[in-house]
């Protein structure tokens, strides 16, 4: 059975005819070829699928693409402006040297930017448990913790 | 133009893609017309596959092909090799029992492939993968590697009787012997070194492809060494020309070992998309990684060390169990001999040393290399020993090590190796400095007060990486040589590609490697560009692991910029009309000696290109050169890490308050990029400590940690900052002086991990990993005893 899902993904509209156990993540990277947002499990465990959706971050492999009907999603290839200046928490990894490999570097600085809409200003400890829902195996979490605090004093 | 680059914190180049979601990992790549894999694999530990029925599978909707092991036999594939001979102590080489890519009749772990299933999409070739009935004969499985050496445990390999792979052993025995037997003191502890799932985030994929037009196949696959892939499977398994097969290792995400080795569903799908004639993708989910990725560690090793009463090391005796799970994956012998004991003198003098090693084929996923390889096992035998040693002879485990380090360099262990050079001293006393040991006591007694158990832990660490120089190893029973390639080719423009045999996949090599070109060539970062990863790009490769990168590959980088620089020498005697032995090259200059006349390198790059009066019987066109370097010793990174910990006795978590990690990695091209490295091992070794463990049940043969729900990955909130310092000595045998900072971080935290644990819990030892549960439990058990 397929069904019709429409959407917005990166401020612009998209529909697409898909099965229905589509799930929002298979749509992204293979209907929408968004390859940006990535998959790392399969128990909604690691967070590289992270994105947000009405502006909530959510683990986009555990929801159906149905479920993102008239949503508005944004992708780690919507944050950066449109004359490609990146989005503080990017520059913020990226002087803080919080990626590695890079691959669950999508999910985050999808999830670090929602923390701090919840905590403007966290510290250290906030930080680290509101990482709990994304996994990296690179980087030890120090540098990301630390480009996180900084992207949030840049913010002050 | 002094050095700009080198030492200096330069931002990653790779950050700008990989932060926006324009990376290019495997999974990425759709190709026109391809089709979906699933594997069909065992539910069972250990079966007979008494048949395997396909007729409702073949019917399902968009089925392309379907293959088992029986197709595979009869296309004569072989099974996959192990590249690493080890000779046991017998004299004979080690039981090496076929590896088949798809199982023929029988499985042995589960997890194994039974069948693999290609469709139009990926949830179609799901659909038919659960059609495909397999009519399975348990059989009993056996999980532990001392269980399965034991007279009548369950047989895996008709070649290998009593599940041995081999009995081996390194040192001298006798010597050992003779010293214990003057010991003024003997510490003795039997440790398991926990079973670890490397679980880069990325999982394994592969996206394979036949061309009818040239009769050639492209293999994109997350792997670390594309060259070595390509030859494996090339020469030993599939037996198709090298020539006509492309292999990529795109973007990968992370590898600690586990993408080294050559899996069986590279090969299976290589071949098969010839039969389909489409391209065939295949990325594991999460759970199949857990099943079928290498995995780690699982060592039982009793070991002894003797001290006379100053508490000097006389001897140590070492016995170890090591599991190779159901298959010999491609490093494997090699880990828990050749990687593990000769690292057995660790910092120290001792004189005499002696390690047999017996390992043993199980019912589970094949163990071969994770990050560190066989030295983080020697590490936490070694520095768990000294530690409790110490504190059985009331010495200060600080002192105990001074007492016993290596002082003088080169020095030749009683374990193969020699160290060129280092100063463990200087790392033991700046970590001594940082992690504030003076304070130690104060903060126990504060700790106290609130009812909380303090302890403080070392770890001395030493390994050998730059792998390998390959006439040591080649005695040592590597079936190849492991030299590493480089090539430099400068544009008309004076602009270089750098095209390098080593293997990027989290480690900044297109940063670090290309800071080390621009200062070479005395040209701007930006003119150069680093090339990994594709076997038609480069000429060849033994690849990434080991921390050899920058030891071995940018050494063959520099010797091929070398040439470069050589052969523009030339070009610049005859465009200045001076002598070539004239002529000196620096900052990016060529200049005649003693003069103000010179020419820029991107002058000379051009004039080689523009040779219109070249005398061509002395100078041909072109600036291209390459080169391949074998390494003439192994590189000898060192250090002291210090732990603090706090444990809560109500509930048995552990807090890690301090860590501080001094390391010894000789010359630093990017400091920023080392600590992330170190960051990142130190926390796979605390996980180690802390987290993570590989659990089969003994009954069953299943793995019971299968997912992340189950298997305990570090998570920021598990884990501390990190104070880190390097003090470095440079490697006395490469033109860099580096000595590679890969697996430091987890090599030496695990045993500084659990010596600050077993100090806070005034015990003797406790098995990594130390979950709350276990450790509260032994508390429970030890205030019982006091009430006793
Ligand atoms: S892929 Fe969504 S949480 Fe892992
Ligand atoms: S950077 Fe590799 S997993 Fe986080």
């Amino acid at each position: 059975m397929t069904v019709k899902v429409s959407l917005t993904v990166n401020g612009k509209p998209a529909a697409a005819e898909v099965e229905e156990r589509t799930l929002l993540v298979s749509f992204i990277r293979e209907t929408l070829r968004l390859t940006g947002t990535h998959v790392g499990c399969d128990t909604a465990q690691c967070g590289a699928c992270t994105i947000h959706m009405d502006g909530q971050a959510v683990k986009s492999c555990n929801i159906l693409a149905m479920q993102a009907e008239g949503k508005s999603i944004t992708t780690i290839e919507g944050i950066a402006s449109a004359d490609g200046t990146l989005h503080p928490m990017q520059e913020a990894f990226r002087q803080n040297h919080g990626l590695q490999c890079g691959f669950c570097t999508p999910g985050m600085v999808m999830s670090a930017i929602d923390m701090l809409r919840h905590y403007p200003h966290p510290d250290e400890a906030t930080i680290r448990a509101e990482l709990d829902g994304n996994l990296c195996r690179c980087t030890g979490y120090h540098n990301i913790v630390k480009a996180i605090q900084a992207a949030s004093q840049a913010s002050a | 133009m002094a050095t700009p680059y080198i030492g200096v914190p330069v931002q990653r180049r790779e950050d700008l893609r990989f932060l926006t979601g324009a990376g290019n990992y495997t999974d990425d790549l759709t190709l026109p017309h391809q089709t979906h894999a699933v594997f069909v694999r065992s539910p069972h530990a250990h079966a007979r596959i008494r048949s395997i029925k396909l007729e409702r599978a073949r019917a399902a909707a968009g089925v392309v092909g379907i293959f088992t092991g029986a197709d595979v036999a009869a296309a004569k594939i072989n099974g996959l090799p192990c590249g690493w001979l080890i000779t046991g102590n017998d004299g004979k080489p080690m039981n090496e029992p076929a590896h088949p890519i798809l199982a023929l009749d029988t499985v042995r772990h589960a997890g194994d492939g039974v069948a693999v299933v290609i469709a139009e999409t990926l949830a179609q070739a799901r659909d038919a993968a659960e059609q495909v009935e397999v009519d399975y004969e348990v059989l009993p499985a056996v999980v532990d590697a001392v269980a399965a050496l034991a007279p009548g445990a369950p047989l895996l390999h008709e070649g290998a009787p009593g599940n041995r792979c081999y009995t081996w052993d390194i040192g001298d025995k006798a010597g050992v012997d003779a010293a214990f037997a003057r010991a003024a003191h003997v510490t003795t502890l039997e440790f398991v070194n926990n079973r670890l799932i490397p679980n880069a985030i990325e999982p394994r994929a592969v996206n394979a492809s036949y061309s009818r037009a040239d009769d050639s196949y492209t293999l994109y696959v997350a792997n670390q060494n594309p060259h070595v892939e390509r030859l494996l499977m090339c020469a030993f398994v599939l037996g198709l020309p090298e020539h006509k097969v492309r292999v990529v290792a795109p973007d990968v995400g992370g590898g600690f070992g586990s993408k080294i080795y050559l899996y069986a569903e590279d090969v299976v799908l290589t071949w098969a998309s010839r039969q389909v004639n489409r391209p065939i993708k295949w990325t594991a989910d999460r759970s199949e990684s857990f099943l079928s990725d290498a995995h780690g560690r699982d060592h039982h090793t009793k070991a002894q060390l003797a001290l006379d009463k100053d508490g000097q090391f006389l001897a140590l005796r070492v016995n170890t169990t090591a599991n190779l799970g159901a298959y010999l994956s491609t490093f494997a012998s090699a880990v828990p001999t050749i990687l593990y004991a000769t690292l057995l003198a660790g910092q120290y003098a001792t004189p005499v040393i002696h390690c047999e090693v017996t390992a043993a084929f199980t019912n589970t996923a094949p163990v071969d290399a994770y990050r560190g390889a066989g030295r983080p096992e020697a590490t936490y035998v070694v520095e768990r020993m000294v530690e409790t040693a110490a504190r059985e002879m009331g010495i200060d485990p600080a002192a105990i090590r001074r007492r016993n380090f290596i002082r003088s360099f080169p020095y030749q262990t009683p374990v193969a190796l020699m160290y060129d050079i280092g100063d463990y001293e200087a790392t033991l006393d700046r970590a001594i400095e940082l992690a504030d040991v003076a304070g130690f006591a104060t903060r126990r007694s504060q700790s106290q007060a609130r009812g909380k158990l303090r302890g403080l832990g070392y770890a001395c660490y030493i390994e050998a990486c730059g792998i390998a120089p390959s006439s040591v190893a080649g005695a040592l029973g590597a079936r190849a040589g492991l030299f590493e390639a480089g090539e430099v080719r400068v544009h008309p423009t004076g602009k270089v590609t750098v095209f390098t045999g080593s293997h990027s996949h989290g480690q900044g090599h297109e940063t670090s490697f290309a800071q080390v070109v621009a200062d070479r060539l005395g040209i701007s970062m930006d003119d150069v560009e680093i090339v990994h990863g594709d076997t038609s790009k480069v000429l060849f490769g033994m690849g990434t692991y080991g921390s050899r990168s920058l030891a071995v590959g940018g050494t063959a980088i520099i010797k091929a910029l070398d040439k470069v620089v050589a052969k523009g020498k030339k070009i610049a005697a005859h465009l200045l009309e001076a002598a070539e032995t004239d002529i000196e090259f620096a900052d990016g200059q060529f200049k005649v000696a003693g003069t103000d006349r010179s020419k820029a390198f991107a002058e000379i790059a051009l004039t080689a290109y523009v040779p219109h009066n070249f005398p061509h019987d002395k100078l041909e066109p072109g600036l291209n050169e390459n080169a391949f370097y074998d390494p003439s010793n192994f590189t000898f990174p060192a250090g002291t890490y210090i732990c603090e910990v706090e444990v809560d006795p109500e509930t048995g978590a552990v807090n890690i308050e301090r860590f501080v990690a001094v390391d010894d990695f000789g010359n630093i091209i990017n400091p920023m990029i080392v600590e992330g490295q170190v960051h990142g091992g130190l926390v796979q070794g605390l996980g180690q400590a802390l987290n993570e463990c590989g659990v089969y049940d003994s009954a069953s043969g299943q793995l019971t940690t299968g997912t992340f729900m189950d298997y305990c990955m570090p998570r920021a909130d598990d884990m501390p900052s990190f104070k880190v310092a390097t003090h470095g000595t440079a490697c006395t045998h490469n033109p860099l002086g580096v000595k590679g900072c890969g697996e430091a971080g987890a090599i030496g935290s695990p045993p500084a991990l659990m010596n600050a644990l077993t100090d806070a819990l005034g015990v003797a030892d406790f098995a990594m990993p130390a979950t709350p549960q276990r450790i509260w439990a032994t508390l429970q058990s030890k205030q019982q005893r006091k009430a006793a």
